[in-house]
């Protein structure tokens, strides 16, 4: 059977199961939206190709599955690259295709001409210029098998116009032939086995250990052997901003978010650890603070699928290359099978509990004359909320707000940047999480400099059906980088004031077809997340007007010592104590 | 030819760097260079040589390269390679333990015989010592090549250097590991050995 290589394309892409793809045309790749009108794939069409990277991102974080989009040459592939950025950063599952100009052209500066592959390299796990037909299917099937095994990350394919007029016979790969084409590529995931007994001796011996879950735990689909090993070791666990969900917040071993702005708890447990047994975690800077103090009196076991990640912030006692779902429940086996009771943990624990009563996560209370204080309304959002809403934030204290004071209960509920950290991920991220499990609420909380990036994404929910909703907590500022000037730079407020009205959010959001509200006072929340809530049938905007004084607490000022957080004033000596 | 990235956690520091030669086998495919090359300069490692061929099977090609790295950061920079979708093997090749060979153009001034200055027959005696050959010779100046481990090609090129260098081309350093030698080193389990 003979295939243009459009036809090969999209058949492809429906071959590995593709649903939905998020894209835009234009000339080059126009070729490739010819059979997309006779294709079961549903086509979100977005109004900028940035957006339709970060819902294929939010798309992937809700389904574990591979998020789709296709742009079109030059500007479509260069408007892409934030996405594939952020993409990487955060392991998550994307395949990118885009359009690039007919070969003869290539590398004469023409119309809608970008060096798509040079420009991506190091932003995607893998890319590739396609310069036949004939070699459509398998690159596609290899972009799937890349995308989704080992560590995840996003793979392009960059397709010549003429490449996706010309014909080939079509032929469909099967697996030895997809693996034999990548002899260079052989992910490991089981854990080596003496290293995974070395494992489940330190942690059976040690007497403060803390479980560092991360990113990978919910990339390896190991919540439940996560749980499992919490719960046979009695270790407490700290979930990064990458791992909100992957253990309930509401499990009485769960401290919650380590870090720059984590739970005091959280981050102290680390720093007074004997042992952290890190799973799917990559010391990042922001966990971790000043590196030479973090978790001074720690040895570490390291579980991660990627060799590189072992031994490149903190050289760990044990290093275990491995899935972590595979690596845990023989971890977990392994202690089960040898019997040895776990170290005695209770003075830890008392310890721990300290911590936790002295030093819990804590805002002033909302006064009725005050401002909406943000914290507030998150928990208001979350309270009103059927359980297993999904929740995606922007960049910024609405995000650190988000993670801190919503109580994720399960995984695949929480959707953010982490790595990258792109202002304007909230709204496209959230119609792509929407369009991967659409049975769920979700809620975006954003901030107003974040939604001013990307808000003309609405107009795709909006015409798409895809009903969202988008939180603004709008202090009129760039609150994040207000506060480290308020902090560190003596109040001198330099480029972060944006106004609370200009634009006005309300008219912006109908104007975009969306439902849209204001919430000044606090008696106005309540009212306003019921009425966002009951609508269904599109987006909904709700303007709430909150206290730029607000900061965000703990914080570890950059590159400090995790053992000088910054607590709430009210928690400082001679502050106000706050005993729950 | 020192490709210059930003200074990263694994190539600066304290620690003393020294020259690693590492043997890559990569598929031989568009752009594979290209992508070993970007992981270099974004990783912030320094290339002091690269050497690029395909191999006895077409299907793959052997970059061998010199970096300049602390000890600690070797492991890294191979596991970053490594992640690489094209990269098939590694070899680290530490000194002593590698066959190592470079190989050099040089034009050198020298005059013809009754000329005035030096000889043809002094360069001509300089490149039989080092085991070189002469590939072109001119007017008043000699083209000589010599393929030999880089410290000797280092020396070559000194003593060169008084006649007057006209032009020089180093090539990168091309290495294998050397073959396994034990028997022989240990004269034990040699035929005819005393034991």
């Amino acid at each position: 059977m003979q295939l243009t290589g459009a036809q090969a394309l999209i058949k492809s892409l429906e071959m590995e199961h593709t649903e939905v793809m998020f894209g835009l045309p234009g000339g080059a790749i126009l070729p490739a939206y010819d059979p997309i009108l006779d294709s079961p794939i549903r086509h979100v069409l977005v109004r900028h190709e940035q957006g339709a990277g970060h819902m294929a991102e939010g798309y992937a974080h809700v389904t574990g599955r591979p998020g789709v989009v296709m742009v079109t040459s030059g500007p479509g592939a260069t408007n892409l690259v934030t996405a594939l950025c952020d993409a990487y950063m955060d392991s998550v599952p994307v395949v990118a295709i885009t359009g690039q100009v007919s070969r003869p052209v290539i590398g004469t500066d023409s119309f809608q001409e970008a060096d798509t592959v040079g420009i991506t390299r190091s932003v995607t796990k893998h890319n590739e210029l396609l310069m036949s037909a004939e070699q459509i299917p398998l690159a596609v099937r290899q972009a799937f098998h890349l995308a989704t095994t080992g560590r995840p990350g996003p793979v392009l394919l960059d397709v010549p116009k003429d490449v996706l007029q010309e014909k080939a016979e079509w032929y469909w790969p099967n697996d030895h032939e997809v693996s034999a084409s990548l002899p260079g590529y052989k992910p490991t995931t089981k854990g080596h086995p003496r290293m995974v007994r070395e494992a489940a001796r330190l942690i059976a011996a040690s007497e403060r250990p803390v479980i560092y879950a991360g990113g990978g735990i919910l990339k390896a689909r190991a919540a439940d052997a996560l749980r499992q090993l919490a719960e046979l070791t009695h270790a407490p666990v700290v979930t990064t901003l990458m791992a909100r969900g992957a253990f309930p917040d509401s499990h009485p071993q769960c401290l919650g978010m380590p870090g720059m702005h984590g739970n005091y708890a959280a981050i102290t447990s680390m720093q007074e650890a004997d042992l952290l047994i890190a799973l799917g975690a990559r010391f990042d800077d922001r966990v971790t603070g000043k590196v030479n103090a973090f978790a001074p009196k720690a040895q570490v076991v390291h579980v991660d699928i990627d060799p590189a990640e072992l031994g490149k912030i903190r050289r760990p006692e044990v290093p275990i290359v491995g899935d972590c779902r595979l690596v845990i429940e023989e971890i977990v086996r392994v202690l089960e099978a040898s019997g040895d009771p776990q170290a005695d943990r209770s003075a830890w624990w008392a310890e721990i509990e300290q911590w936790r009563q002295h030093y819990p996560l804590y805002y002033a209370p909302q006064v009725e004359s005050e401002p909406l204080r943000p914290q507030a309304v998150i928990e208001a959002i979350r309270d009103a909320s059927p359980p297993g809403t999904t929740v995606v934030s922007g960049v910024g204290q609405h995000q650190m707000w988000t993670s801190q004071f919503w109580r994720f209960e399960e995984p695949y509920t929480w959707v953010n940047s982490g790595g990258l950290g792109t202002m304007g991920f909230a709204v496209p991220a959230a119609i792509g999480a929407k369009v991967g499990r659409p049975d769920r609420t979700v809620w975006a909380i954003d901030g107003d400099g974040c939604f001013q990036m990307t808000a003309h994404e609405l107009v795709t929910a909006s015409s798409e059906r895809i009903p969202v909703k988008v939180a603004i907590l709008n202090n009129a500022y760039l609150g994040m980088v207000r506060q480290w000037q308020e902090m560190f730079y003596e109040e001198r407020y330099s480029e972060v004031y944006l106004s609370p009205d200009l634009p006005d959010y309300v008219k912006w959001a109908e104007a975009m077809g969306c439902v849209a509200f204001r919430a000044e006072t606090p008696d106005d929340v309540a009212a306003v997340i019921d009425k966002a809530n009951a609508v269904d049938d599109r987006p909904v905007v709700i303007d709430f007007r909150t206290d730029a004084n607000e900061k965000v607490f703990p914080m570890v000022p950059a590159g400090a010592s995790n053992s000088d957080v910054i607590v709430h004033p009210s928690q400082r000596p001679g502050g106000e104590r706050v005993v729950q | 030819m020192a490709m210059n990235g930003p200074a990263s956690a694994w190539s600066s520091g304290s620690g003393r760097l020294h020259h690693q030669t590492i043997s890559i086998i990569v598929e031989n495919c568009a752009g594979v260079l290209a992508r070993v090359a970007a992981l270099f300069a974004r990783r912030g490692f320094n290339i002091i040589s690269l050497a690029v061929a395909p191999t006895d099977d077409e299907a793959f090609s052997r970059i061998t390269t010199v970096v300049d790295l602390q000890e600690t950061s070797v492991e890294q920079l191979t596991k970053q390679l490594f992640k690489l979708v094209n990269v098939v093997k590694i070899t680290e090749l530490p000194p002593g333990e590698a066959l190592e060979r470079e190989l050099v153009l040089v034009s050198v001034r020298c005059a013809p015989p009754g000329g005035p200055g030096p000889s043809r027959g002094e360069v001509g005696d300089l490149v039989r010592i080092f085991g070189g050959t002469v590939v072109d010779v001119g007017q008043e100046a000699l083209t000589v090549m010599l393929a030999a481990e880089p410290a000797a090609l280092d020396e070559f090129e000194e003593l060169l250097r008084p006649y007057g260098i006209i032009d020089i081309q180093r090539t990168g350093r091309v290495a294998l590991a050397k073959l396994p030698h034990q028997a022989f080193r240990r004269g034990r389990g040699a035929p005819g050995g005393d034991r």
